[in-house]
């Protein structure tokens, strides 16, 4: 049974999006349980990005690894990624509920605020620890 | 007295002028753009945070533009495409000044400035607080920003949104919005 669990856990394919001027860097790998987003996010049509990482998401849900941890490190992004930002973080609440932790890590210049806030705002709607990382300049 | 596009121009690009652009808004132009003042020395030079603000709500404008403009008035002295608009990144004293300008059919006028208005009558903690209610709030458009565009600029910049509506002829209004980032 458990031989069957792992192969269907380590068969999620791990995805890795370069980043471009308008999108971020993107590591998602089942196996280590990471989920890594790096860069800016400003796409005109957001949905269309970020639905290949949902759909991964959903189907890492079904098998998650034992603890998952996800690093933000955005340096700035538009309001149509803002909600596509919050349905990654549904889906990860949905994991942790599930009793497999999950651990957001929040990544923010030290000067800069509006990113800090926007870590608090989602911190606020979703219910999985958040750890404000500042970074130095 | 009639609208004057000229006149608008030259009162917007008061200060020094970073970026000027009119046409057509699209996707490739808009990197462009964004790429062009990320070059310029203003930007250069200018602290993380600031930059940061600009950039973000350099882009917010311009996708904002990309997402509602209409086609111009025929009778218009501008390029007829049908994603015409007009932004202006200045340098104005202590203030970067983002300007858009584009024609909007007279119907959307009040809806447009009741927007406005009602972001501009919120407190700082007010705009936060409607922010994370549109955020979680799933009757998002398909354009995706939901309505969160002019707040996330107001929240962004700590400032009122300036606008005026000019009449052009019978059927059109120049919308023009001004941004402040300090």
């Amino acid at each position: 049974m458990y031989t069957l669990v792992n192969r269907i856990a380590t068969s999620m394919e791990t995805i890795i999006r370069e980043g471009s001027p308008k999108t971020p860097f993107v590591r998602l790998d089942g196996e280590k349980g990471m989920v890594e987003i790096k860069g800016r996010s400003i796409p005109e049509n957001s949905v269309e990005f970020y639905k290949p990482i949902i759909d991964w998401l959903e189907k890492f849900g079904d098998t998650p690894s034992e603890e998952t941890n996800v690093n933000i490190q955005l340096e700035y992004f538009n309001t149509s990624s803002s909600k596509c930002i919050l349905d990654i973080f549904k889906r990860l609440e949905l994991i942790h509920k599930k009793g497999h932790p999950v651990e957001i890590n929040w990544y923010y210049e030290e000067d800069d605020e509006d990113m800090f806030e926007a870590g608090e705002d989602y911190q606020s709607i979703i219910n999985i620890p958040f750890k404000m990382i500042e970074m130095e300049e | 007295m009639a609208f004057e596009l000229k006149n608008w121009y030259l009162e917007k690009k008061q200060g020094e002028v970073i970026l000027e652009y009119n046409g057509s808004i699209t996707p490739e132009l808009i990197s462009e753009a964004l790429h062009s003042i990320e070059n310029s020395l203003n930007m250069k030079n200018e602290k993380n945070r600031v930059r940061k603000k600009v950039y973000n709500v350099f882009v917010e404008s311009l996708q904002n533009l990309y997402h509602h403009v209409d086609l111009p008035p025929v009778t218009a002295p501008v390029e007829q495409s049908s994603n015409f608009g007009i932004i202006i990144l200045s340098k104005d004293g202590t203030f970067y000044r983002i300007s858009t300008g584009n024609f909007v059919k007279k119907e959307k006028l009040n809806y447009i400035k009741d927007r406005i208005d009602q972001v501009n009558s919120l407190s700082d903690e007010e705009v936060r607080m409607l922010y994370r209610d549109i955020l979680n709030n799933d009757e998002f458009s398909d354009k995706g920003g939901g309505g969160l565009g002019m707040l996330d600029i107001v929240r962004k910049t700590g400032n009122k949104l300036e606008y005026y509506f000019y009449q052009f002829d019978d059927e059109y209004i120049f919308f023009s919005l001004d941004v402040y980032i300090s």
